[in-house]
């Protein structure tokens, strides 16, 4: 109990109910979505600390690199997040991933826009395809595991199709001459902190190459922007109108239409959000390897979820955390990378993700039960 | 000015060739409770959401405060301070108290466009609320969930006046409870009736609607029975109308012709 409620009911004399239990810390605890996966965090730091401690995991290069892969998947993990407490799916983030990258590259590299606008353009048409697969579902009424399900398809399908047409192939190179200088670019693809990292490495504290530059060369831009989504998508949930509705429209979508809340609105706009986080996956990615492939991100859409379930988002609605999201993808991206650190064959991955899927929904369930029983 | 807060003159309702309602009467004072009576199927649900302009009537005319006036939506209801409360309450489950109490009306505060849910003063109203009328929700961000039926019923009750209802629908508040649970809800029906609004209770449970009503309403097959204050009205007169008395009779009649057979 609070302090606040406390003075509250002190006030006006109301009489304790003698049958109320004290809640202990624990058990706030346990009531808070992200717990699951801030203490599955914890123990896979735990366990590559012993297994790999000595190994360069944990080097400034080796964090980095597992930061960077948890940051890419925890941009999406976050908007599907927050999707799934407004009590939808997309199945169609990994394929909105390829299709943004080929937005990019081929106005890009065919049609000589300059790459400011490519990106522009590729961020108004995850606009476009988020505003569709919400409207399909709101006006519909149909499940989204289906409706993004059949856009998975169509957008896979055409962005192998319209790359194949004008390129000839399934890869379109030759994007990284065209970042310096563009206004735009830099947000999704600058190293920050370089001049912290020389230092470190002119200190000797981090690992240098032979010429004498550190190995890890600064903050990948990934990672700012996972953290920057992390504090946004929590703010959004936790202090706004806008939140507030979020979890409404999930957890009992008749009842919040009845107290007036735009339940419709709501989820055609987290459905903008996934498509448009699918795209700053998409861009860094892109103007990080200089190339668009029409085969990236598949299956993304399955890890984001998997991140989101692992990060306390219940799969029918109206409860989990952008945090814990964030969390869930922190293990991911740690587990997959730590991996290469032991003597554990790399095709292990796939189980650990599965076993962990599996145990975080049963772990979920029960706090679900918890929340919600009458005492 | 009438001296009824809210009328429903002879109002009427058909499905294609179904007549859901038929010539329906109901009046309101500020400070009563009318309870509306009915078995399954007398029409009830029908004049709820006629009542709260979820359907337009066919024929009739409602009046608030003396004016006549129609419902194009639940919000035009809603404007003039018309508050329904249905039976599903409108309430999510793994939501807190504070947040369920504002879903949908979220006080907000700081500059335009960096707006923010004003939780702390939403959780001050809703815990000072709750304690009104006598539920000490301990923590205004536990989940309702984990409130009992009767608590979430004065919830939803106490939610529909603190955002300013003047006439409050309740639809079959006490049917999912038990017997001290609901005396909590009609407890508290009855002082939000004391404290100005002109409540209509629709319930099939005589033994809740006796005690607390001070006019009664049946319903049966979409006509009403008639409208009788308190006074003249016994509760198994009015246990009778309810059921159908007939039927009853009727089915003591055979009842008896099958214990004969049977010995």
């Amino acid at each position: 109990m609070s302090d606040k409620s406390k003075s509250i009911a002190n006030k006006n004399n109301i009489n304790q109910d003698e049958r109320l239990k004290k809640v202990s810390p624990l058990r706030v605890l346990l009531n808070r979505p992200e717990l699951g996966a801030l203490g599955g965090s914890i123990l896979v730091f735990i366990f590559f600390g012993i297994v790999a401690g000595d190994t360069g995991m944990f080097s400034a290069y080796g964090t980095l690199n597992f930061l960077d892969v948890s940051a890419n998947l925890g941009i999406i993990a976050i908007a599907a997040a927050m999707l799934m407490i407004g009590g939808e799916f997309d199945l169609s983030i990994g394929s909105m991933i390829g299709f943004a990258g080929i937005c990019i590259a081929i106005p890009a590299i065919y049609w000589g826009w300059p790459l400011w606008m490519s990106i522009i353009f590729a961020f108004s048409m995850a606009v476009l395809v988020g505003y569709f697969n919400g409207i399909l579902v709101v006006r519909t009424g149909l499940p989204s595991f289906i409706v993004t399900l059949a856009m998975l398809f169509i957008l896979r399908g055409l962005t192998l199709a319209i790359t194949r047409l004008i390129t000839g192939r399934t890869q379109v190179p030759g994007l990284r001459v065209l970042i310096e200088d563009d206004p735009i670019a830099w947000i999704f693809a600058t190293d920050t902190f370089k001049g912290l990292f020389n230092w470190l490495g002119s200190m000797n504290l981090i690992a240098l190459r032979t010429d004498g530059t550190p190995l890890a060369t600064g903050i990948p831009p990934s990672v700012l922007w996972f953290v920057g989504l992390t504090i946004l998508a929590t703010y959004i949930l936790m202090k706004t109108r806008y939140g507030n509705w979020i979890f409404a429209s999930g957890g009992d979508k008749n009842g919040a239409t009845n107290v007036g809340v735009p339940v419709g609105r709501v989820k055609i706009s987290l459905f903008i959000g996934t498509a448009v986080a699918s795209t700053i996956f998409a861009t860094i990615q892109v103007l990080d390897a200089g190339s668009a492939d029409t085969m990236r991100g598949t299956l993304k859409e399955l890890e984001a979820i998997a991140a989101a379930v692992v990060g306390g988002c219940l799969l029918t609605g109206g409860y989990g955390s952008a945090i814990g999201a964030a969390f869930g993808a922190l293990i991911f991206g740690t587990v997959s990378m730590g991996i290469f650190y032991t003597d554990v064959d790399t095709d292990w991955f796939k189980v650990f993700l599965g076993a962990m899927m599996l145990i975080a929904v049963i772990f979920n369930n029960y706090i679900r039960r918890k929340v919600t029983e009458s005492k | 000015m009438s001296e009824y807060l809210i009328e429903f003159n002879n109002i009427s309702k058909f499905f294609g060739k179904v007549i859901a309602l038929k010539d329906v009467t109901m009046k309101v004072k500020k400070g009563e409770i009318m309870c509306l009576l009915g078995d399954n199927g007398a029409g009830k649900s029908t004049l709820i959401k006629t009542l709260s302009g979820v359907h337009k009537p066919d024929e009739g005319e409602i009046i608030v405060e003396g004016n006549k006036t129609t419902f194009d939506s639940p919000k035009d209801a809603l404007d003039m301070g018309i508050a329904t409360v249905y039976q599903d309450l409108a309430l999510v489950p793994l939501m807190s108290v504070t947040r369920n109490f504002f879903m949908g009306r979220e006080p907000q505060k700081g500059i335009p466009f960096f707006k923010t849910f004003d939780i702390e003063k939403a959780s001050e109203v809703a815990a000072e609320r709750m304690a009104q009328i006598g539920i000490d929700v301990r923590d205004p961000s536990q989940a309702v969930g984990t409130m009992s039926g009767g608590e979430r019923q004065c919830l939803a009750i106490s939610r529909a006046i603190y955002f300013g209802a003047k006439v409050l629908i309740l639809d079959e508040p006490t049917s999912a409870l038990g017997v001290h649970q609901a005396s909590v809800v009609l407890k508290y029906i009855v002082k939000a009736a004391a404290d100005g609004l002109a409540v209509i209770l629709i319930t099939h449970n005589v033994h809740h609607a006796y005690p607390v009503g001070n006019s009664f309403t049946v319903l049966n097959r979409g006509k009403s029975l008639g409208t009788y204050e308190k006074k003249d009205l016994s509760r198994e007169k009015l246990l009778g109308m309810m059921a159908g008395g007939e039927e009853l009779d009727k089915l003591e009649i055979e009842l008896k012709e099958m214990n004969r057979i049977n010995n």
